[in-house]
């Protein structure tokens, strides 16, 4: 069986996260940047499992510039067998997942994952896009996922819960944790990703008419206020004198 | 025109369908349009939803509706918009938002803004906020495109009931389905589930085993509060995975957060900072959790646990 899967790159969860240009732009100056978690350790730890048990190939895509290739270097090293890089700025979910599909189109896979949302714009949109795009069907947040000569039993996170769901391929799915367990590239993946293929295509058209205005950082918190251990009739009376909550 | 998709669950409307209709009808007001909503499966009182500011629902009642399908809900709601010319359909972050949300906007050709926390309006022209980097910052959005389908995260904005009663337009054709079959739905009963709790009490590894859950469960259900966990916690098996919150498992954002025994490492925090009032008791006065936290109590939590129980069983008593 074939798989996609859709790798994005994210400042990594401790960067510092400040803009410039007048508050349009995250500053990416001196920030350590990752492949999205949910990616790297659901969505194409998963992929990895099901080529091991029922043969085929898994390719990574990832949309955005040269700077990204370490990304997918990193997820040739886990065991994808090749990697797309569709050389354009990934300006918004729209955008990046009109390039996974017209990609998907060309060469045919049976399973198309992505991660749940990215760290940084958690938008949960590109893997319901693609599937329309596809007119496929989609499982978001998927923590659990078995597979038999083309038919998936996957678990889907919903609120308080799970629905288990019986489907055929083709589908796209959305990577939550519990789908898989994360892997730690080896020293022999790492070698064998130099020589596996990143191979570099050109964007197809597709625009949106939205833009970021600006972004703000929250409004500070203010210091903590403490309260004696010993008086939790104080804590009660600030939630509900002060903080109104109770 | 602004239409809403107002979910249901056992056949009653959900609070996010009545928090996503107050804000849709006050944006309607101020952009001199309507606002009209859609509920698709079994539901008993539609109507209720006029109390929220919406004048109109319509109801597709038919069996073939009553469970989530990506196909059957998106051929309803693109049905119905393209039909009343809806400018922005809005839904509910949930995990039916998460899945229809991108699907929506490519079939009705529309920009499209997920996880959202507010609208506002201002010289004619509707700007989204919406909370980027788990958190850590906002985003203001606007669109150009003549469609833009959206959607909030529960428990976002304010909210009351007012009066009257909506028109209810009824239609009951069957809708074909995909072929995704449902085999089972497990969902625990009895608590509000915790992406939409407004209260949730939380612990983590200070709490020392699963055995000791006893004085963290008294204080939820003196509050009324859902019960919620960190990473290690759930990791080893002390409380179940659905319990997890944090960045890799649920984000949640109730008004009170109460975090026991938890130091407060990033990649929680990445899950809770949206709480509007943030409880902490550590008894390490270093806990990095004290900096994010509105209250903070230093002290041993299985003393001041049992006696914040007691308070609020006395604040209880007396309001």
């Amino acid at each position: 069986m074939n798989i996609l899967v859709c790798v994005s790159k994210t400042p990594d969860t401790t960067a510092k996260v400040d803009f410039i240009g007048d508050a349009k732009k995250y500053n990416e100056e001196g920030k350590q940047f990752i492949m999205n978690p949910y990616d790297e350790w659901y969505a194409l730890v998963r992929a990895m499992e099901l080529k091991e048990s029922n043969g085929g190939e898994v390719t990574i895509i990832n949309v955005g510039p040269a700077s990204n290739d370490p990304i997918l270097r990193k997820g040739l090293a886990i065991g994808a067998d090749k990697a797309i890089r569709v050389d354009a700025e990934d300006t918004d979910a729209f955008f990046v997942a009109s390039q996974i599909a017209a990609y998907a189109v060309d060469n045919g896979f049976d399973l198309i994952f992505c991660g749940k949302e990215t760290i940084d714009y958690n938008g949960s949109l590109v893997g319901s896009m693609v599937a329309e795009l596809l007119n496929q069907p989609f499982i978001s947040y998927a923590s659990k996922m078995e597979y038999t000569d083309g038919t998936a039993i996957v678990n889907r996170d919903i609120e308080g819960g799970i629905e288990v769901l019986k489907l055929k391929t083709p589908f796209v799915l959305s990577a939550a944790k519990g789908l898989a367990e994360q892997r730690i590239p080896n020293m022999r993946g790492i070698m064998m990703a130099k020589r596996k293929p990143l191979d570099v295509i050109p964007a197809v058209d597709a625009g949106s008419g939205l833009s970021i205005e600006k972004f703000e950082l929250p409004a500070d918190k203010g210091s903590v206020k403490m309260v004696d251990p010993n008086d939790m009739d104080e804590l009660v009376r600030l939630l509900h004198e002060e903080a109104k909550i109770i | 025109m602004i239409l809403v998709f107002a979910e249901t669950k056992d056949g009653k409307l959900k609070k996010n369908a009545f928090e996503l209709s107050s804000l849709a009808s006050k944006i309607a007001a101020e952009l001199s349009t309507q606002a009209v909503a859609v509920v698709v499966g079994a539901c008993d009182q539609p109507q209720e939803i006029g109390k929220y500011g919406i004048s109109k629902v319509f109801h597709y009642d038919n069996s073939s509706l009553n469970d989530f399908d990506d196909y059957a809900y998106r051929d309803v709601i693109i049905g119905l918009a393209e039909e009343i010319g809806a400018h922005l359909i809005l839904l509910s972050h949930t995990a039916i938002g998460k899945a229809l949300c991108g699907r929506l906007s490519v079939r009705y050709k529309a920009d499209c803004i997920s996880a959202i926390n507010g609208l506002s309006v201002e010289s004619g022209q509707i700007k989204y906020i919406k909370p980027v980097f788990s958190g850590k910052a906002f985003a203001h959005y606007s669109s150009s495109a003549e469609r833009v389908v959206a959607s909030l995260i529960p428990n976002s904005v304010s909210f009351s009931a007012g009066e009257g009663n909506a028109e209810v337009e009824n239609r009951s054709d069957a809708v074909e389905r995909s072929a995704v079959e449902i085999i089972k739905r497990d969902v625990i009963s009895g608590t509000v589930p915790l992406p939409e709790a407004e209260l949730v009490v939380s612990a983590g590894r200070g709490m020392k085993g699963p055995e000791n859950w006893g004085i963290v469960d008294e204080l939820a259900d003196i509050l009324g509060a859902t019960t919620a966990c960190s990473r290690p916690v759930s990791d080893t098996g002390w409380r179940p995975h659905h319990e997890h919150v944090g960045q890799t498992g649920i984000a949640i954002r109730p008004n009170l957060y109460i975090a026991i025994g938890i130091s407060g490492a990033i990649q929680h925090l990445a899950g809770v900072n949206n709480s509007k009032v943030i409880v902490v008791i550590n008894k390490d006065a270093e806990a990095p959790f004290f900096k994010a936290a509105d209250y903070g109590v230093c002290g041993d939590l299985f003393e001041v646990v049992p006696k914040l129980t007691e308070a609020f069983k006395r604040f209880k008593a007396e309001n």
